[in-house]
C-alpha cells in the first residue's frame, strides 16, 4: 500500500499532496516539512531509499524518492510494494504528466494542481496500484477532459473572458518570472513493463 | 501602484479562478496568510450564491488551500453540493475535494450515501469512476456497508476500466465492514482470471494485501497463483505473487520446496531487476522455512549470495541497499554464508550514503564473533567520531552497544575494554542514549564480578570530570551515566582506591544542577562512600580524619536538603540528621563505622526484568479478597485522632533515649536478618560462586592488563579502547605461540595420526581465551516461573477483523444487504397448515421490530449530532424542492391485498411500542393502531403503515397486511402502482414503471402476512395519494379465478415523520432562532384526557413530548428530510389549540390540519 504520495520543489513548496491516510492539516504539513529536511540533505547520487522511522506512524513505512530538476516526487509505502517497483512508477507517473502537459515543468503542476490530481488518480487509487500502462493512463486522461470540454470546462466562456481582461496590462504574468531551467529532464526510463 | 489599484477593484469584481488564486499567491509573498485570509472570505461569498459553476470553482480553490495546510473541512457541505452536480466537471471537483478533506470524523459524510450509489450506477463510466476514486479515501464503515453490494455489483461491469477500480476498492470497504469479505471473496477470486489484465493485476492487488495480513486464510489459493505466476508477463503482478509466496511459504514448506525452481528459473532469466529481487527475497524466505541441510539448498543459498553480492557491488546505490536490506534477512538462518562477505559489508560503511550505512550496520550485528569484535567495534568508533547527523550517530552508539551485548556478552573477551569503550562512548555531544550506556555499564559492573574493580576506578574518574558531562545543557541525555557512575561508586565503594577525592567530586555544588534523580542517587550513594571511608579510618585509627569527613558531610549535604526535587530533599535530610548523631556519637568517641557500614551490608544481585511477573500466584490466594474488612467510617474518626498524639508523644521520648541503641540495635538486627532469611523475595547475601574467581591465581598473574590499567586511569579524555586492541592482538598472539608449542610437543609424542587435521587447523573461536576468566551472572528469576511469552497482539489491529475464514460456505446471514422491498416471512408451499405457519409469521415480525427500534435508537444520537449540519442543508434542499415541484401531477396507480384475522394483535403490539418509545408514562392507553384500511373486498382485506426511513431522506417503507377472508387459496399477488412524478415505487433493478411487485408469499384460507414496500419521494411537504391495484389468483375446489382490487394508499404528512426525542434546551434554541414558520388551530368538542390526546398525537403522528405542564405540553418531530417541528399544544375546557412551528409552512399547514381531522373524531 502507498500511504501518501508528496510532490514539493526544491524549497520545500508542496506541489502535490496526496495522503491515503486521514491526518489533520498541521500533520500533514508537518510530515511535508520533516520529508522535506530528510530528502533534502541526501545528494542525487545516492540510493533512493530512505526510512522514515515513526514519521507516517509506522516503523514499516519507507520513503521512495526520485528528483528532477526542481521537483522531488516521494511515495511513502510500506513493505508490501516492491521499492524497485515504485521507482518506476514514479517515472511512470512523470512520464505521463510530461506527456499530458506537454514538456512538463514546475509551473504547469503549480497552475493545474487539479489537473495533476486527476491524472495521480488514474495512476493510484486509494493507496493501491491502478494502473502502470502510460499509454492506457493517457487515454483515460484525455478521455475525461474530452468530456470536460464539451460541458463547457470550468471556466466558461465568460469567466474567461473576465481573464483575459485582467491580464492586460498586468507585468506579472507568471510565465515570464524567471525561474531558471524549469524543464523537467527525463531520463532514460529502466525497463520495467 | 494605479495598475494595483486597478487589478484589485477587477478582481473584487469578478471571481477569481483557481490560477488567479495562484497567482495572488504568488504575488504576495510578504503577507501571504493575510491574502489568503482575505481569499477564504471570497470563497465563502461564492459558496452563498446559487450557481453551480461558481461553487465548484470556489470548491477546486479551497482544494489548492487545502494543500497548503489549511482547514477546509468547514466547507464540507458545499463540497457535497457539488459532488452531486449533474456536469462531470463539476462532480470531480467536488469528488476531488471530498477525497482530500473527508474522514471518518465528517458528520455530513452520511448525507453522500445517496448521491454516491446514484453516481456509481451513472451510464457515464468517468461518473462512476470519480465515484470510486473519491469512495476510496474516504469510506466510512456506514458507507462500506451501505454501498459494498453496489460496488460489487459493479466488479461484473462491462467496461474494464470500472471493473479494475471497483475491485479495488473493495479492498478499503473490506477493511471498513469485514462481514462483506466472505460474500463478495468468490467474485473476487474470478477476477483473478479476468480477461483484463488491469482488473487482474487489481486482483492480485487486493488479494496479496488481504493474505499479507492473514496468510493462513489464502493458502488454499496458492495454486492458482502459481498458474498466475507460471503464465503471467506482468512484472508488476509477477512481483506481486511472489511477494505473497514470501508471506505463505512459512505456513506451508511444502509451497515453499515446489517453488524453488520455478524461482531459480526467473532469477536467471529475467533482466527486470525488481523481478530479481523479489524473487531472490522469496527464495530466502523458502529457505528460512525449511529445514535446512539439503545438499541442493545450500546451492539456492550460493545463487542469492552471489545475485546479492552483485546488487551491493553495482554502482547504482538503489540496488546497493536492497542487497544489503535482502543480505540482513539471510543473515538470520545462513550467518555462515553471509559472514563471508563482510570485506564487502565494511566497506559499506564507509560509504557516503546514510542509508547504506545503516542497513551495512545492520548486517555487523550478525557477523561479529569473539575474534572481530574489537576490530568492528574500533571502527565503528572511528565512524562515531566522524559522524555528522546526530541520528546516525545515535544510530551507531546503539549499533555499539547492540553489538557488544548480544546474546549476554557472548563475544566480549575482555571486559576492560568494554568498559573503555562506554567511558569513550560518554564523550559523544548530544546523544539521546546516555540512559543505554548508563544501563551497560550497571549490568556490566553488577553481572561482572571481576571487573568491578576497574569499573569502579573508571566511574570514579567519570565523577571526578562530571563537570564536562553536565555542563553543557545540551549533552543532557549523557549525564545519565552519571547516575551509573555514582551508584557504581557507592554500591562498590570497598574497591575504590582514592575514596575520599571520589566523595569530594560528588559533594561539589555544580552537582546540584543535575536531574534530580541523578542527584537522589547521588546523595544516597555519597552515604554508601562516607562509611566505607569511615571504617576504614577508624580501622587505621585516624579519628581526626574520620571527624574531618563527617564534617565536611555536614557542611556540604545541606545544599541538598535545599532541592526542590522531593526525593533529593527527603533523602537529604534523612541521611544530614543520621550523619549528625553520627558526630555526636564521634565526639563521645564511640566506634561507629561497622554500625554505620552495616545499613548497606549485603549483595544486590541483578533479577530479570521480568521476574516479578513471573512469580506464580500461590494455589488458594485470592489477590482480590479483603485481608480484613474494611472498618466503617465512623469508627475510624473516633479512633484517628487519638492514635496521632499518642504515636508523636512515643516518638518523642524515643528520640531523648538514644542509649538503648548498642543492644537493641543489635538485637533488632538479628531478628531482621532472622526475618529476611525466611523471606522468599528477599535477595540474600550468600556467597555467590563467582566470587572465587576473584582469589584464582587465574586473573591476577596475566600482567598485561595490571600494567595497562594504571596507564590509562590517570589520563582523562585519553582514548584508550586502541591500547586495548593492540594489546588484545598481543595477547592472542602469545597464546598461540604456547599452544603451538604444545602442539609441537603432542606432534613429536604422536606423529602420523593427527598429523592432517592440525596442518587444516584455523584460529577457530573456541581457542580464543578471554583475558579475563570473567563469569557473567544470570539474571535471577523466581522458582517455578511461569514460562509465558508476553508478546500480546494488538488489539487495534485493523487487519484482525480480516482474519474470516473463506473457504466455508457462505451463509444466507452473510449476504450483503440489499435495498430491497422486505418481506417478513415468505409462505413456500400452499398446503402448509395454516395454525404453525400463523406462529412462524410472528415471531420475525417482532423481532424485526425489535430491530427496527433498536435502528432508531442509533439514528436518534446520530441525529441529534448532525442536527446542526442537516438544518442548514434542509433549509436549502427545500427551497430547490419549491421550484422545481411545484408542476408535479399525481398519478396513482393499484396494489394487492390480502386478510389479516390478526389486526386486533397488532394493534395490542403497536400501543406497548408507543408507551415504549417514552413519549409518557402514567395512565394506561387505549389500544391504538398505526394500521389503516387499504382496501378490502370479500377475498382479502389490506391494512397498512407508512414509515420513514431514517437512513434515507427521500425513502419511506409501506408495510401492507394482507389477511385472506376467504375460504380459498390466494396466490400470484402482485402489487402495483401508478407512480407520481413525485413519489415511486422502489422496483428491482431493470424493471418497468409499469411492472407490478410481486408479494413474497401465499395466503392460505385465514392467513395474515405483511409485506413491505419501499417508495421514494422528493417533496414531503404534501400529503399525497397513489393508486394501485393488487391482482391475485383464487384458487379452490372449483378452480382458480383471477381477481383484482384496486385502491388508493394515502401518504399522510405525518408519515413523513419521526418520533425524534428532543431536549428542552434545544428545542427552545430552535424556538429562538427565528427560523420557524408559524400557525396554529384550535379544535372544539375536546372530551378525551389531556393524557390521552398527547399520545393520540404521538402515536397516530409521530411526535415525541418535550416538556409537560399541567394542561399544556410542547411536542416535536422531525421529517426524514430533516424539517423541524415543534408544537405547543393547549387544552382548555373543552377545545384543544395547538401552535405549529416549523421549517416549511405547507408542510405545518398540512400536518395541522391532519391533526385537526384526528383529534375531530375524538
Amino acid at each position: 500500500m502507498i500511504n501518501a504520495i508528496l510532490v514539493f520543489n526544491n524549497h520545500g513548496k508542496p506541489r502535490l499532496v496526496r495522503f491515503y491516510q486521514h491526518l489533520a492539516e498541521e500533520v500533514q504539513q508537518q510530515i511535508i516539512r520533516e520529508t522535506f529536511h530528510l530528502v533534502l540533505k541526501r545528494d542525487d547520487h545516492i540510493c533512493n531509499f530512505l526510512e522514515c522511522g515513526s514519521l507516517f506512524g509506522g516503523s514499516d513505512y519507507k520513503l521512495i524518492y526520485r528528483h528532477y530538476a526542481t521537483l522531488y516526487f516521494v511515495f511513502c509505502v510500506d513493505s508490501s510494494e516492491s521499492e524497485l517497483g515504485i521507482l518506476d512508477l514514479i517515472q511512470v507517473f512523470v512520464e505521463t504528466l510530461d506527456k499530458c502537459f506537454e514538456n512538463v515543468c514546475e509551473l504547469d503542476l503549480i497552475f493545474h494542481m487539479d489537473k495533476v490530481h486527476h491524472i495521480l488518480q488514474e495512476v493510484v487509487i486509494g493507496g493501491m496500484v491502478l494502473e502502470t500502462n502510460m499509454n492506457e493512463i493517457v487515454a483515460q486522461v484525455e478521455a475525461q477532459s474530452k468530456l470536460e470540454k464539451a460541458e463547457g470546462g470550468l471556466s466558461a466562456a465568460p469567466s474567461r473572458a473576465v481573464s483575459a481582461v485582467k491580464n492586460i496590462n498586468l507585468p506579472e504574468i507568471p510565465r515570464n518570472i524567471n525561474i531558471g531551467d524549469i524543464n523537467i529532464k527525463v531520463p532514460n526510463l529502466s525497463q520495467f513493463m | 501602484m494605479a495598475l494595483k489599484m486597478v487589478k484589485g477593484s477587477i478582481d473584487r469584481m469578478f471571481d477569481k479562478n483557481l490560477q488567479d488564486l495562484v497567482r495572488g499567491i504568488r504575488n504576495h509573498k510578504e503577507d501571504e496568510a493575510k491574502y489568503i485570509s482575505q481569499c477564504i472570505d471570497e470563497i465563502k461569498q461564492e459558496l452563498k450564491q446559487d450557481n453551480i459553476a461558481v461553487k465548484a470553482n470556489a470548491v477546486c480553490k479551497l482544494t489548492y488551500l487545502q494543500m497548503l495546510g489549511y482547514d477546509i473541512s468547514w466547507a464540507a457541505f458545499n463540497i457535497i453540493e457539488v459532488m452531486s452536480a449533474s456536469k462531470f466537471t463539476f462532480k470531480r471537483i467536488g469528488y476531488l475535494a471530498a477525497s482530500q478533506c473527508f474522514h471518518e470524523g465528517t458528520d455530513v459524510i452520511m448525507l453522500t450515501t445517496n448521491q454516491i450509489r446514484k453516481d456509481l450506477s451513472s451510464p457515464n463510466q468517468y461518473d462512476t469512476g470519480v465515484a470510486l476514486t473519491g469512495l476510496s479515501c474516504f469510506v466510512t464503515p456506514d458507507l462500506a456497508r451501505d454501498l459494498a453490494n453496489d460496488i460489487m455489483t459493479l466488479m461484473s461491469h462491462t467496461k474494464p476500466y470500472i471493473r479494475k477500480k471497483a475491485v479495488l476498492i473493495m479492498y478499503k470497504v473490506f477493511l471498513k465492514y469485514p462481514e462483506s469479505l466472505r460474500p463478495a471473496f468468490p467474485r473476487l477470486k474470478e477476477k483473478l482470471e479476468d480477461p483484463d489484465p488491469g482488473v487482474q493485476s487489481a486482483a492480485v492487488n487486493v488479494i496479496c494485501e488481504l493474505a499479507r495480513r492473514n496468510p493462513k486464510n489464502y493458502l488454499s489459493l496458492a495454486p492458482l497463483f502459481f498458474k498466475l505466476m507460471t503464465s503471467s508477463t506482468n512484472n508488476w503482478v509477477l512481483i506481486k505473487i511472489i511477494k505473497l509466496f514470501g508471506a505463505l511459504t512459512p505456513l506451508e514448506p511444502r509451497l515453499g520446496k515446489k517453488l524453488i525452481e520455478p524461482l531459480t528459473n526467473l532469477i536467471h532469466s529475467t533482466s527486470a531487476m525488481s523481478l530479481l529481487y523479489e524473487c531472490v527475497n522469496t527464495v530466502i524466505a523458502v529457505l528460512i522455512s525449511l529445514s535446512s541441510g539439503m545438499p541442493n539448498h545450500s546451492a539456492s543459498i550460493q545463487l542469492c549470495v552471489q545475485k546479492l553480492r552483485i546488487l551491493i557491488e553495482d554502482s547504482d546505490q538503489n540496488l546497493k541497499y536492497l542487497g544489503l536490506l535482502a543480505m540482513s534477512k539471510i543473515l538470520k538462518t545462513h550467518p555462515k554464508s553471509v559472514q563471508s562477505h563482510k570485506d564487502l559489508i565494511l566497506q559499506c560503511l564507509d560509504d557516503k550514503d546514510e542509508s547504506i550505512r545503516l542497513r551495512a550496520l545492520d548486517l555487523l550485528y550478525g557477523m561479529v564473533s569473539k575474534k572481530n569484535l574489537m576490530e568492528i567495534v574500533k571502527k565503528l568508533m572511528i565512524h562515531v567520531d566522524k559522524a555528522e547527523g546526530t541520528t546516525y550517530r545515535d544510530e551507531l552508539l546503539t549499533k555499539i552497544i547492540d553489538i557488544c551485548s548480544q546474546s549476554n556478552y557472548q563475544y566480549i573477551t575482555n571486559f576492560e575494554w568494554y568498559i573503555s569503550i562506554l567511558v569513550e562512548l560518554t564523550r559523544l555531544e548530544g546523544t539521546r542514549h546516555g540512559h543505554l550506556i548508563a544501563a551497560q555499564m550497571l549490568d556490566v559492573a553488577i553481572r561482572v564480578k571481576a571487573i568491578r574493580k576497574f569499573a569502579v576506578s573508571q566511574m570514579a574518574m567519570l565523577l571526578d570530570n562530571a563537570h564536562l558531562i553536565a555542563s553543557n545543557t545540551q549533552r543532557n541525555g549523557i549525564c545519565e551515566v552519571l547516575y551509573a557512575a555514582a551508584w557504581i561508586c557507592g554500591e562498590f565503594s570497598e574497591h575504590l582506591e582514592e575514596a575520599n577525592q571520589t566523595l569530594e567530586a560528588m559533594l561539589r555544588p555544580k552537582v546540584t544542577t543535575l536531574p534530580g534523580h541523578i542527584q537522589a542517587v547521588y546523595v544516597q550513594n555519597m552515604v554508601k562512600l562516607y562509611a566505607s571511608i569511615l571504617q576504614q579510618k577508624e580501622r587505621s585509627g585516624e579519628k581526626e580524619g574520620a571527624q574531618e569527613i563527617t564534617q565536611l558531610m555536614i557542611e556540604r549535604l545541606p545544599q541538598f536538603v535545599q532541592s526542590a526535587d522531593l526525593e533529593v530533599q527527603e533523602r537529604a535530610s534523612c541521611i544530614l540528621q543520621l550523619i549528625k548523631y553520627i558526630q555526636k556519637l564521634q565526639i563521645k568517641e564511640v566506634p561507629v563505622a561497622e554500625e554505620v557500614i552495616a545499613l548497606f551490608a549485603g549483595e544486590l544481585n541483578p533479577v530479570a526484568p521480568k521476574a516479578q511477573k513471573k512469580v506464580p500466584v500461590p494455589e488458594g490466594l485470592d489477590l482480590d479478597a479483603w485481608i480484613n474488612e474494611p472498618p466503617s467510617d465512623s469508627e475510624s474518626e473516633d479512633e484517628k485522632p487519638k492514635t496521632i498524639f499518642h504515636d508523636e508523644e512515643q516518638r518523642h521520648s524515643r528520640h531523648r533515649q538514644p542509649e538503648i541503641d548498642e543492644e537493641e540495635l543489635a538485637r533488632r538486627r538479628e531478628a531482621r536478618k532472622q526475618e529476611q532469611a525466611n523471606n522468599p523475595f528477599y535477595i540474600k547475601s550468600s556467597p555467590s560462586p563467582q566470587k572465587r574467581y576473584q582469589d584464582t591465581p587465574g586473573v591476577e598473574h596475566i600482567p598485561v592488563v595490571q600494567i595497562d590499567l594504571s596507564v590509562p586511569l590517570k589520563v582523562p579524555g585519553m582514548p584508550m579502547s586502541d591500547q586495548y586492541v593492540k594489546l588484545e592482538e598481543e595477547r592472542r598472539h602469545k597464546q598461540k605461540l604456547e599452544k603451538d608449542k604444545k602442539k609441537k610437543k603432542q606432534k613429536k609424542e604422536k606423529r602420523g595420526k593427527h598429523h592432517r587435521h592440525n596442518s587444516l587447523h584455523t584460529e577457530s573461536e573456541e581457542d580464543i581465551a578471554p583475558a579475563h576468566h570473567v563469569d557473567i551472572i544470570t539474571e535471577e528469576m523466581p522458582e517455578n516461573a511461569l514460562p509465558s511469552d508476553e508478546d500480546d497482539k494488538d488489539p487495534n489491529d485493523p487487519y484482525k477483523a480480516l482474519d474470516i475464514d473463506l473457504d466455508k460456505p457462505l451463509a444466507d446471514s452473510e449476504k450483503l444487504p440489499v435495498q430491497r422491498h422486505r418481506n417478513v416471512e415468505t409462505l413456500k408451499s400452499p398446503d402448509s397448515e395454516a395454525p404453525l405457519v400463523e406462529k412462524k409469521s410472528k415471531k420475525p415480525k417482532k423481532k424485526e421490530k425489535k430491530h427496527k427500534e433498536k435502528e432508531r435508537e442509533k439514528g436518534k444520537k446520530k441525529e441529534k449530532e448532525k442536527k446542526v449540519v442537516e438544518e442548514e442543508e434542509e433549509k436549502k434542499k427545500s427551497s430547490k424542492h419549491k421550484k422545481k415541484k411545484h408542476k408535479k401531477e399525481k398519478d396513482e396507480k393499484s396494489k394487492d391485498k390480502k386478510k389479516s384475522k390478526k389486526k386486533s394483535h397488532h394493534s395490542e403490539e403497536e400501543t406497548t411500542e408507543s408507551v415504549q418509545n417514552g413519549t409518557l408514562d402514567d395512565e394506561p392507553l387505549p389500544p391504538m393502531s398505526s394500521y389503516r384500511l387499504l382496501a378490502e373486498n370479500p377475498y382479502i382485506k389490506m391494512t397498512y403503515d407508512i414509515q420513514g426511513n431514517l437512513q434515507n431522506d427521500s425513502q419511506v417503507t409501506v408495510s401492507v397486511i394482507f389477511e385472506n377472508k376467504s375460504t380459498s387459496f390466494l396466490k400470484s399477488m402482485e402489487l402495483n402502482v401508478l407512480d407520481s412524478l413525485n413519489t415511486k415505487m422502489l422496483r428491482p433493478e431493470g424493471s418497468s414503471v409499469h411492472d407490478g411487485i410481486p408479494v413474497p408469499f401465499q395466503l392460505p384460507p385465514g392467513i395474515s402476512n405483511e409485506a413491505q414496500f419501499v417508495f421514494t419521494l422528493q417533496s414531503i411537504v404534501m400529503a399525497q395519494k397513489l393508486k394501485g391495484t393488487l391482482s391475485f389468483i383464487v384458487k379452490n375446489d372449483e378452480g382458480s379465478t383471477h381477481e383484482k382490487l384496486d385502491f388508493k394508499l394515502h401518504f399522510s404528512c405525518a408519515s413523513y415523520l419521526i418520533t425524534t426525542p428532543c431536549y428542552s434546551d434545544a428545542f427552545a434554541k430552535l424556538l429562538e432562532s427565528g427560523d420557524l414558520h408559524m400557525s396554529s388551530i384550535k379544535v372544539d368538542g375536546i372530551s378525551i384526557s389531556f393524557q390521552h390526546l398527547l399520545a393520540k398525537i404521538c402515536f397516530h403522528h409521530h411526535f415525541s413530548v418535550v416538556e409537560r405542564v399541567d394542561s399544556c405540553a410542547s411536542m416535536y418531530s422531525r421529517s426524514i428530510q430533516g424539517h423541524h417541528v415543534c408544537l405547543l399544544v393547549k387544552k382548555g375546557e373543552n377545545s384543544v389549540s395547538i401552535d405549529g412551528k416549523c421549517n416549511d409552512s405547507t408542510l405545518l399547514s398540512n400536518l395541522l390540519d391532519e391533526m385537526k381531522e384526528t383529534l375531530s373524531k375524538c
